[in-house]
């Protein structure tokens, strides 16, 4: 794959260009943490972050949304689908697979206009990691410490310059214009290799088995005594789901002003761990206890949506364990249960079921 | 645009369709049904089972079964619906020719078609016959292409009784058999007392050539279930209803998932064979 040489000198330069005709976003210190804000310039901008408080999916399915607009006798009444241009700098591979579930979560069936028309006006331009972020991320075994594609610009610090892939064409529109980068040439591709090769050695596995096991794993587990035991700490906040970058349930609200004339109708992000979520008529609650909230949530990120679309649905990010307060972390929680398995299948029934 | 212009390309799977409400028929203490019309004469185009989000602007969205079957909804669909919560109780405080909003419909619906030449055993726990008697009435309206179509229906007392004008009709038809109880019996009543299990002691099913049709409370589908399973109904011949509280009905808010499965779009029929292993189903 050709890429392009951008010399780091010139950065901020081509910053200030994609300002002239997109919003930019990017990963800044706030109150100490990383956030993802709109910059001005790259003073605040920092590549090579922690995950941020808020994974950049807050851009393309933002946290409340306004659906319909009507006034409430039904004289007037319309669809609402709004987006800005916008470019996502310095977004991490993890979140770049979260968006590639996303996108197709919302492109099928029933394509939802809404994502649809945030995301045509969404650039994504990612930088490789080159090192683990934090304890708590556990990309290497869920396959998302590079992506292949899902990005329009990839961009990898090769020390004095990035190298740029152009995944897209709509990547390459972001490239139109300024004249400061170069193609790349022979020795610039052997210090690319040279580097990638180095990165994978920093990476460590964090989970006892093989993701490929997962589903397995999980299904195994679907009755294990762990989800009980999650469940007794669980304060039900949702904060796991809130940060996540593959979760994308919600609901949907209206809401009248003061005189009882005009109206909305949004979609906000909603959580299967909060206690209304999975409520039906006559106040029955098919998934009541909090264990099997926990165990609803780890079966979405480990099993369903892997044997439903063969995507991950937990990229390792790590976030949900940063923000929980009862510091259930999922790297935990899949070796516990995979722990838990091994000490319950006797080895000739592993044996057996070989033959 | 205006919501009473009718049919405009809609450009978003949120929109409702606007839609006018031809009639309302109290029909007990607490359930009214309302006939549903759409503009231009379109048709809903359902499938019995299958079931529409209803819209009140200011107030929100709900999915409700159609209750009319496809057979008799050609210009208009019914929807029963029980007063229970902010939407509901919205609705029947409205009033022949209000607007409403209709999406869908949404879901598989029943497997009609599977159901040819057999017999077919429906069982329905109060409010459950809402979305029976579309499949119900589907059937009557071919009757020759299946074989005995057996009903038992279970309410709280006779008054809670849905349609009952309807059952009168059944009951006076040679080829329907149709057994009813209630848990609360008045003066006058001259059936069953007692839940709706007790029913089966009064019809002789042939298992091999019997599809049961299922829709009650979910307390109800542990006891029925376990009685057809008894008289050696196969698992995959039961087919049940759930309700589960959609927002979206189209696979993605995520409300609706019972285990892996989005009912709005897998169900809200689902076989006993395939939800079986499913404790999000039936608990």
């Amino acid at each position: 794959m050709s890429f392009k040489i951008m010399p780091k000198s010139v950065f901020p330069d081509w910053v200030e260009h994609l300002r002239e005709n997109y919003r930019v976003v990017a990963p800044v210190q706030k109150h100490g943490h990383f956030v993802f804000d709109e910059i001005e310039t790259c003073d605040g901008l920092c590549l090579k972050s922690p995950p941020s408080v808020l994974p950049p999916k807050k851009y393309i399915m933002p946290p409340r949304e306004i659906l319909l607009q009507y006034e409430l006798d039904g004289s007037n009444f319309e669809t609402v689908i709004e987006s800005e241009p916008t470019v996502i700098l310095g977004m991490h591979s993890c979140d770049i697979h979260a968006v590639k579930l996303l996108d197709h979560v919302f492109s099928m069936g029933y394509a939802e206009q809404n994502y649809q028309a945030h995301r045509d006006n969404t650039y994504l331009v990612s930088i490789e990691c080159m090192s683990p972020c934090t304890e708590n991320s556990f990309c290497r075994d869920m396959g998302t410490a590079s992506a292949n594609d899902g990005y329009d610009l990839h961009m990898i610090d090769l020390g004095d310059v990035y190298a740029v892939y152009v995944n897209t064409r709509r990547g390459g529109r972001l490239l139109e214009g300024f004249r400061r980068v170069f193609e790349s040439s022979p020795p610039d591709e052997e210090r690319l290799n040279q580097k990638l090769s180095e990165k994978w050695q920093k990476f460590e596995y964090k989970l006892d088995f093989d993701i490929v096991e997962m589903s397995d794993v999980l299904h195994a587990s679907y009755n294990c005594q762990h989800w009980g035991e999650l469940g007794d700490i669980c304060l039900a906040c949702g904060m796991c789901t809130q940060v996540c970058p593959t979760c994308y349930c919600f609901d949907i609200t209206d809401e009248a002003d003061l005189l009882m004339q005009n109206g909305t109708r949004s979609r906000q992000w909603d959580s299967c761990q909060v206690n209304t979520f999975s409520e039906v008529a006559g106040g029955h609650d098919f998934r009541e206890k909090l264990a099997a909230r926990q165990r609803h949530r780890f079966m979405r990120k480990g099993k369903y949506q892997m044997d439903a679309f063969g995507m991950v649905g937990c990229v390792g990010c790590g976030r949900c364990a940063t923000s929980c307060l009862v510091h259930i972390t999922p790297i935990k929680v899949f070796n516990e249960l995979h722990k838990r398995r091994q000490a319950e299948q006797p080895v000739e029934e592993i044996h057996h079921a070989l033959i | 645009m205006r919501l009473s212009d009718g049919l405009k390309e809609l450009d978003s799977i949120y929109a409702p369709m606007p839609a006018r409400i031809a009639a309302v028929r109290k029909i007990t203490e607490m359930e009214n049904l309302y006939t549903i019309e759409l503009p231009h004469k379109y048709r809903i185009r359902h499938r019995p089972g299958q079931f529409v989000q209803l819209s009140i602007l200011g107030v929100g969205e709900a999915p409700i079964s159609i209750s009319s079957s496809p057979s008799r909804s050609d210009s208009a669909f019914e929807l029963c619906v029980r007063r229970a919560g902010d939407l509901t109780s919205a609705l029947h405080r409205m009033k022949r020719g209000d607007l409403v909003g209709i999406r869908g419909p949404f879901g598989r619906g029943f497997p009609v078609d599977n159901f040819q030449g057999k017999d077919i055993l429906f069982v329905a726990g109060g409010l459950g016959l809402a979305p029976l008697r579309s499949l119900i009435n589907q059937i009557l309206d071919l009757r020759g292409n299946y074989g005995r179509v057996i009903i038992l229906y279970g309410a709280r007392s006779p008054k809670a009784m849905l349609f009952q004008g309807e059952l009168i009709e059944w009951a006076a038809r040679a080829d329907v058999e149709l057994h009813l109880t209630v848990d609360n019996p008045d003066g006058e009543w001259a059936n069953s007392v007692g839940v709706i299990t007790t029913l089966f002691k009064e019809v002789d099913i042939f298992p091999r050539n019997t599809a049961a049709v299922v829709v009650g409370p979910p307390i109800m589908y542990k006891f029925v279930i376990q009685e057809l399973l008894n008289i050696d109904i196969p698992k995959g011949n039961i087919w049940l209803s759930f309700e589960r509280r959609m927002k979206c009905g189209v696979g993605k808010c995520g409300h609706c998932q019972m285990n892996h499965l989005y009912t709005c779009q897998a169900g809200p029929t689902y076989s006993y064979a395939e939800i079986e292993g499913l404790p999000e189903a039936l608990g």
